[in-house]
């Protein structure tokens, strides 16, 4: 799947913020950086299980004055909601980075539900949210958003748009939804 | 029931021994516990966020690999915390230790039973996953075997101690995690953000 290269402008952005920790639960859209994340021996890796783990495990690296970034899909979103409160309440600065499904295209009927819901669940817990349309765009909108992350203690979301990433297509097993 | 350790006293026991380690507890009783040992800018009480608190301990222990870092939490907020067993096993913070705190129920809400006291075995769900150091305390005459693995063996470490359900006298810890964060940045010598 091409990315348009957003990776490499969210990579740059990423390290000029002062980000070396970068949290996951992976999913398609976000293997090109995550790949480019991954061969950057200044940037620790932290696979998660549950995106849930996400807000807490960052408000704890902040605590200890350490800088992450959570990247997950956006039915990710779902399964961390009431962990939002804990960044919300603390001032924890929480940078989300979300690639979308269920909006642009989508073949999975199963991704449109919370896909959809994304921007509205997100704005409801306070979360800042940025949209990422035109890879030429990555940079600056990364830059605005971590920013506005660590320089204001705010949780912010980009969302990736599903119209930057291509639909997914239905291929063979592994390479296909969800 | 009354077939368990005090756990007011394996707290305050820790906290006595703790050093430069830095505790954070899990949102009810545990928070409660640790507030009661005593309050100090190297503790941080969850009021909320329940099942985050190993993942919360996995951050601060990758942001400090220098500290020893404590979790004290209950078997209810473990329980829904499970996933972080995998995650924490994975990345193998060798300065991380958990400490469950297991009185079998969900104390804050009527003491309902929790999946442990069907026999579900945390210390080892986290030994299956990989952690190199657990152990199921349930002796009052292993607490110091329990202290020396949560704040000296190579981690990550989790104990489940096996705790008594008993009315306990209500110590709230500080409330405002903003407050609450910024004194643990302070403590640690964390300069305030400035936008990069």
């Amino acid at each position: 799947m091409s990315d348009g290269d957003w990776s490499e402008g969210a990579h740059r952005a990423i390290l000029r913020a002062g980000i070396r920790l970068l949290a996951h639960v992976p999913d398609a859209g976000l293997a090109p950086l995550l790949a480019r994340c991954g061969r950057d021996p200044s940037i620790r890796i932290v696979g998660l299980a549950d995106e849930r783990e996400g807000p807490a495990l960052l408000a704890g690296a902040w605590l200890g004055g350490l800088r992450g970034l959570l990247a997950c899909q956006s039915s990710g979103i779902g399964n961390l909601v009431n962990m939002l409160g804990v960044s919300a309440v603390g001032r924890f600065p929480l940078a989300m980075l979300v690639t979308m499904r269920g909006e642009w295209g989508e073949q999975n009927p199963w991704q449109v539900p919370m896909g959809q819901a994304v921007p509205a669940v997100l704005g409801a817990m306070g979360v800042r949210l940025f949209s990422l349309e035109r890879a030429e765009d990555a940079e600056a909108v990364r830059d605005g958003a971590l920013g506005l992350a660590f320089g204001s203690e705010q949780m912010v979301a980009v969302l990736i748009r599903q119209r930057l990433l291509g639909a997914k297509r239905l291929t063979s097993s592994g390479g296909g939804p969800p | 029931m009354s077939s368990g350790l005090d756990r007011r006293a394996l707290v305050a026991a820790l906290v006595a021994r703790r050093g430069s380690a830095l505790l954070l507890a899990g949102l009810g009783s545990p928070a409660w516990d640790l507030a009661a040992a005593g309050d100090h800018p190297q503790h941080f009480h969850l009021w909320g966020g329940m099942g985050g608190a190993f993942a919360m301990g996995l951050g601060l222990a990758i942001a400090r690999p220098e500290r020893r870092v404590v979790v004290l939490t209950g078997d209810g907020e473990a329980l829904m915390g499970l996933a972080s067993l995998a995650t924490i096993a994975a990345q193998r913070p060798p300065n991380l230790a958990l400490l469950v705190l297991d009185n079998r129920v969900y104390g804050e809400t009527g003491g309902q039973p929790t999946a442990t006291a069907s026999g579900v075995d945390l210390a080892g769900i986290a030994a299956a996953a990989g952690f190199p150091a657990t152990l199921r305390l349930e002796s009052p005459d292993r607490a110091e075997t329990a202290l020396d693995l949560l704040l000296a063996a190579p981690g990550p470490v989790l104990v489940q101690a096996r705790v008594d359900h008993r009315p306990l006298p209500l110590v709230l810890p500080l409330k405002d995690a903003v407050a609450a964060k910024h004194r643990l940045r302070a403590a640690l010598g964390v300069e305030q953000e400035r936008c990069p």
